[in-house]
């Protein structure tokens, strides 16, 4: 490798004539993109198995998605234009702090908007929008082993993978049932992938499980603490564990976004205040804002505006 | 005394920016079995490595990645390409190989002597790189698997012989097995070992309804 750059790199003219520090484009050093790179190709060409990858300190703290961010970095070129969202938000602190640093390193466009984008960093959430050929769904993972808080040895949950050997992930959903009725997981619900791997979908609520299987958009995941990258290609089965006498089921929201009106969307609770008032609002803003700005309106959409709408 | 402008010349003009552009098509091709990918850049690996498959090569391959050449390429300029801008060692064992590139026509040796990972690390397995003539106008083949809605169709011209026995063996390994690119000029089609190959023809097809139960 050549020595560090310490000329002012510039990107070509589709990045638009912003000028990059002096580092490399989207901060990685190229012989990092070629191992995270060879990592993502050998997890795409295994559905859901965890490929080990040597995953490098990042200018931000482990638990604020240095792996998300390491699979973008090593992914993203000049002309693609990128989301970032938190918990469904565009707006909160971990989706505008990472936003800012491809801005920055990679001088990319941005948006919020679903649809325009090619790359979508993830923290725990899937849009509503459904996903497109071309997009690129990046997601932030904590603990990509679906089995460690059941076995937190590394040499056995290996070899539990290696042998297909998942029954304890099912006496764990059948422990929910005795004890609660039924299966009380509501987020990180494990799945399996194309018929063999179990797999942690990162801690996005089962709501968003659906949306996995067979999606039109590559789906990778990064846990850069845990050193892991995984993958879900396109049109691959990601189907939710259960039992036949306790099927899959989401959660059900028995009213409709606040603001914009939507049913069959993941809700946000939010408190009002201390005498138990509250609402209950799309966890994905850019959908809400975009159903708004079509003139949907929710019953407590502020009254200046639902005024403006009647 | 070999031409030493083979070797210096013909790498990428912009390591960074190439190398994105390549991985990205190679990666949606990963993606999506039977698409077609296209190196646009410009690239001059040498003789008889192919376009895609020199961009392939010095997007993937470092001084992290044993490369097995085919005899054919390792007589030619490419091993002296490959170190000057590449820096990968090279290996004549074909299981320490992560990447073994094939010239056009080269004779395809056993899938298995090749690196299968093992069944707590399928990861470690070697991607090869096959040259073939076209990718358009040879025997019709159909795909599926993971990447693939139902199926998608390819077409190699100078696929080697027994390739598509040899594949199916491979498939029966997974999660272990070796990855393939197909690479004719600069174009790229890949072929994890997810993907299920069958000819298009009366014979294969019969071949192709599970056995009846019992």
């Amino acid at each position: 490798m050549s020595a560090p750059h310490t000329e002012p790199v510039t990107a070509p003219e589709s990045a638009g004539e912003a000028e990059l520090a002096a580092y490399n484009f989207a901060y990685l050093d190229e012989q990092t993109k070629r191992m995270i790179r060879r990592a993502i190709l050998k997890a795409i060409a295994i559905p859901g198995y965890q490929v080990p990858f040597a995953s490098r300190e990042m200018p931000m703290p482990y638990g604020w998605g240095t792996g998300g961010v390491q699979v973008t970095a090593a992914i993203i070129g000049p002309e693609d234009v990128l989301k970032v969202i938190d918990q469904g938000a565009d707006d909160t602190t971990n989706a505008v702090s990472i936003r800012a640093f491809f801005q920055k390193v990679a001088a990319v466009r941005a948006t919020t908007h679903t649809a325009d984008a090619t790359i979508i960093q993830t923290r725990h959430r899937i849009p509503e929008h459904t996903l497109k050929e071309g997009q690129v769904l990046v997601y932030q993972v904590p603990i990509p082993e679906p089995l460690r808080f059941l076995e937190p040895r590394e040499t056995e949950t290996r070899k539990m993978h290696a042998l297909e050997e998942y029954g304890l992930m099912h006496v764990k959903l059948y422990e929910d049932i005795a004890r609660h009725g039924r299966i009380a997981t509501t987020y990180a619900y494990p799945v399996k992938v194309h018929g063999r791997y179990v797999m942690d979908p990162s801690p996005t609520p089962k709501f968003d499980n659906p949306k996995m299987h067979r999606s039109e958009a590559l789906q990778l995941f990064g846990a850069g603490r845990e050193k892991r990258i995984y993958a879900v290609p396109p049109h691959t089965d990601v189907v939710s564990l259960d039992f036949e006498d306790h099927p899959f089921e989401v959660q059900q929201f028995d009213r409709p976004c606040a603001l914009c009106g939507a049913t069959h969307v993941y809700l946000d609770e939010v408190v009002l205040d201390d005498r138990g008032g509250r609402m209950f609002v799309c966890s994905d803003t850019d959908y809400c804002e975009t159903r708004q700005a079509e003139g949907h309106v929710g019953e407590m959409l502020a009254t200046s505006e639902r005024e403006a709408a009647e | 005394m070999p031409d030493r402008t083979e070797t210096f010349a013909g790498g990428f003009a912009n390591a960074v920016f190439d190398s994105q552009a390549v991985f990205r098509t190679l990666m949606d091709c990963m993606a999506r079995p039977g698409q077609t990918g296209e190196v646009t850049l410009s690239l001059a690996p040498p003789a008889p490595l192919g376009i895609a498959a020199g961009a392939v090569m010095l997007t993937l391959c470092d001084h992290d990645t044993p490369v097995w050449l085919s005899p054919k390429l390792s007589q030619s300029p490419v091993p002296g390409w490959l170190a000057f801008h590449g820096g990968a060692p090279l290996t004549t064992e074909r299981h320490e190989a992560r990447f073994a590139f094939f010239e056009g026509r080269a004779p395809l040796p056993s899938l298995g002597a090749f690196a299968l990972g093992s069944q707590e690390y399928p990861d470690r397995s070697t991607t090869l790189i096959i040259e073939v003539a076209s990718l358009d106008n040879g025997q019709p083949l159909t795909l599926s698997g993971p990447g693939i809605r139902d199926t998608a169709g390819i077409a190699p011209n100078g696929l080697p012989a027994d390739f598509l026995r040899q594949w199916s063996g491979n498939g029966a390994l997974f999660p272990r097995g070796v990855d393939v690119v197909l690479t004719a000029g600069r174009r790229l089609v890949a072929l994890p070992r997810t993907c299920k190959i069958t000819a298009k023809t009366l014979t294969e097809s019969v071949a192709e309804t599970p056995a009846s139960e019992g």
